[in-house]
């Protein structure tokens, strides 16, 4: 049961050009005040970044916020260069404004789950939270 | 009586606006004590200008409807400005993407998958030409989002109405141009606060010397709202910007009149429809005020508070989409009550895309119908006098001052910044009503309530995935048919008028024509002006 102690470490952050960060910061928020260590990124990252701080810091997951329609390229870049450094088991997921059509192909990428606009915090605390479990 | 009343049962133990302030079950006279219609209101067209700026408003003439496009390439936004422009619309408005408003060329490494995506893309002089292409520059007027660039773009549309034969003073429109929201919300920005700053004042004072149509800054409060602040900070930080921006112009030895009536402000209007009205009105008198305390113009334009609105993008689902028409039209009502001069509706797939034909064409009919269907713009200010109004409007601009004077005592609004004053209190308000959401406590249909199992799609706007490729394709070939030694002296000069502090805008327009693209023109500013990081704050 020791493993339970060991808070989840989770990435937040903004890939891309994208300012947009109202979202990205009520996340990160909550996923901390659900106990979880939170390390955000702060604005414009590039995917090689993002990929880098998450090896680096050991995170669990990568959870990434796209709003400016760059999600198909950004999603798969930071897939691809997880895969390349052999850091597969980091979990991506991610939200902002994603068209459904866009959704299957992202997931069939591997992007383990996307949250649209008007998703309760406390979806994406659980999903999280379940990740220990799924892993 | 007034014991019967307390008697009631209602449906809330207390009743708030949008931005927190509490409502009462009825206003009247004491709700306005001190309050004289002389004093407070004045006449439309006067000091303080409570009730519009203008003497008929819209009995004179309708405000502007302006849609803000862009997308694709240059030539898919010239298509829709057509567009729109054949549908009624009546001004231009300018979304580029985000390479563009980073100051990045399409072939950027940090531009992939970016170009054309929420905006146009637009490299170059010559993408400007394709973006203007059949568009009389001298009749219509063009609003352009722009902030951290500014300066780039706005030298782009000069040199294209050059190469038209058009004189600048017969151009007419609006530049962005407020890098301090940049700082506070909507965070795209190139250099730090200071040059920054410097670059906004240049543009100010050229276009009072030779584009004197043009409105240098469009001071906005949008993105501060789009951000999560309330209607009170947006109204505080949104005019104490632009107090910044006008002390800044004066310390640089322009006259105040020169350039304060070609200021002009852009806000956002949410659901709160009384609290949106009043801080409209709210608005127009706290700049008045301050403008006469602080600056004593001569011309009373450079009293005039005037404004282009928007509806909120933060309001709209992606549940039920049609919903949003509703809101909107709502929005639209409150900015038309409030007095903008004009004003963009969004579309309803916004929270999906960018917006497609139909749903734009649709979102134009709304402020047609509110125009000329409704009748409310027969008369000037119709809420005038209305006990809630007048009490929300004296309210609004209390807590504004109260802001205000935070804002002096921590040395103004570059050090605020620097300390992450504006940016926390917007995400603890951007918190608060998130957790009012989640609680129920406040209702958004279709999300908390009335929610649907089965969403039905609706059609979305898809951009041409080969718009990138072929900005990168152009470009090269751009760089490759261009006098390299013309631009490269070009670029040179421009930075050495930048380190000697001369004006930055007609060397600016050197280097455009010269061809030298954004990207390479924002890396050699950068190289004189400097990099910035934000503090983070969470």
């Amino acid at each position: 049961m020791t493993v339970a102690t060991v808070p989840l470490r989770i990435l937040i952050g903004k890939v891309g050009l994208d300012g947009h960060d109202r979202g990205v910061k009520l996340i990160a928020r909550a996923l901390r005040d659900a106990g979880m260590e939170v390390i955000y990124t702060g604005l414009h990252q590039s995917p090689e970044q993002i990929v880098n701080t998450a090896i680096q810091e050991d995170v669990d997951a990568i959870g990434l916020s796209i709003l400016s329609g760059a999600h198909n390229t950004l999603f798969r870049r930071v897939l691809e260069l997880l895969s390349e450094q052999g850091a597969e088991d980091i979990v991506v997921f991610g939200g902002g404004i994603i068209p459904n059509e866009d959704v299957p192909a992202l997931k069939e990428a591997g992007v383990k789950a996307l949250f649209g606009p008007g998703t309760p915090l406390d979806d994406i605390v659980r999903f999280v939270k379940e990740l220990r479990t799924s892993r | 009586m007034e014991r019967e009343m307390k008697d009631m049962k209602e449906r809330k133990p207390r009743f708030t606006s949008l931005s927190g302030i509490e409502i009462h079950r009825l206003y009247g006279p004491d709700d306005l004590k001190d309050w004289t219609p002389e004093r407070e209101l004045g006449v439309p067209g006067e000091f303080p200008y409570t009730r519009g700026i203008y003497p008929t408003m819209y009995r004179g003439r309708l405000w502007t409807m302006r849609q803000f496009a862009g997308f694709g390439s240059a030539e898919d936004t010239n298509r829709r400005f057509h567009y729109l422009l054949e549908h009624g619309q009546n001004g231009l408005s300018v979304a580029f993407d985000m390479p563009t408003l980073m100051g990045l060329d399409a072939d950027d490494p940090l531009a992939r998958g970016e170009v054309g995506r929420c905006g146009v893309s637009i490299s170059s002089l010559s993408d400007m030409e394709r973006l203007f292409e059949g568009i009389p520059l001298d009749h219509v007027t063009t609003s352009m989002t722009i902030n951290g660039p500014a300066t780039v773009i706005f030298a782009m549309y000069l040199a294209v109405a050059e190469k038209r034969g058009i004189p600048f003073d017969r151009l007419g429109g609006t530049l962005q141009n407020d890098i301090l929201k940049e700082y506070i919300a909507q965070k795209e920005w190139l250099f730090p606060p200071e040059p920054s700053l410097r670059l906004v004042t240049d543009v100010v004072a050229y276009c009072a010397q030779s584009v004197p149509r043009w409105h240098p800054i469009s001071i906005s409060g949008y993105h501060i709202r789009e951000a999560g602040a309330t209607a009170v900070q947006e109204l505080a930080f949104t005019l104490y910007d632009g107090l910044t921006y006008v002390e800044a112009a004066v310390k640089a030895g322009l006259a105040v009149d020169q350039f304060a009536p070609r200021l002009s402000f852009f806000f956002n209007v949410h659901n709160d429809f009384f609290e949106e009205i009043a801080k409209f009105r709210a608005a127009r008198r706290l700049w008045a005020r301050e403008m006469a305390r602080r600056y004593q113009p001569k011309d009373p334009r450079s009293l005039q508070l005037r404004c282009h609105a928007q509806t909120a993008g933060c309001s709209l689902t992606a549940q039920q989409p049609l919903n949003n028409v509703v809101r909107t039209t709502v929005q639209a009502l409150a900015a038309v009550l409030g007095g903008t001069q004009s004003l963009h509706t969004n579309s309803m797939d916004e929270t999906l895309a960018l917006p497609t034909e139909e749903a734009v064409r649709l979102a134009l009919r709304t402020q047609q119908i509110i125009a000329e269907e409704s009748e409310v713009t027969n008369t000037v200010d119709p809420l005038g006098g209305s006990y809630y109004v007048e009490a929300l409007t004296n309210r609004l601009e209390e807590e504004a001052q109260a802001y205000f004077r935070k804002l002096d005592e921590m040395g103004g609004m570059v050090a605020a910044i620097e300390r992450g004053f504006p940016q926390r209190e917007i995400l603890e308000a951007s918190h608060r009503y998130q957790r009012e959401i989640e609680r129920k406590e406040r209702t958004i249909v279709g999300v908390n309530r009335y929610v649907e199992q089965e969403e039905r799609p609706i059609p979305i706007l898809k951009i041409d995935p080969e718009v990138e490729q072929r900005q990168v394709a152009r470009l090269s070939e751009l760089r490759k048919s261009r006098d390299p030694f013309k631009m490269a002296g070009a670029v040179a000069a421009l930075q050495e008028a930048v380190a000697c502090g001369e004006n930055v805008m007609p060397p600016l327009i050197e280097a455009v024509k010269a061809q030298a693209t954004l990207g390479e023109i924002c890396a050699a500013l950068k190289e004189v002006l400097g990099t910035y990081r934000e503090p983070v704050v969470l």
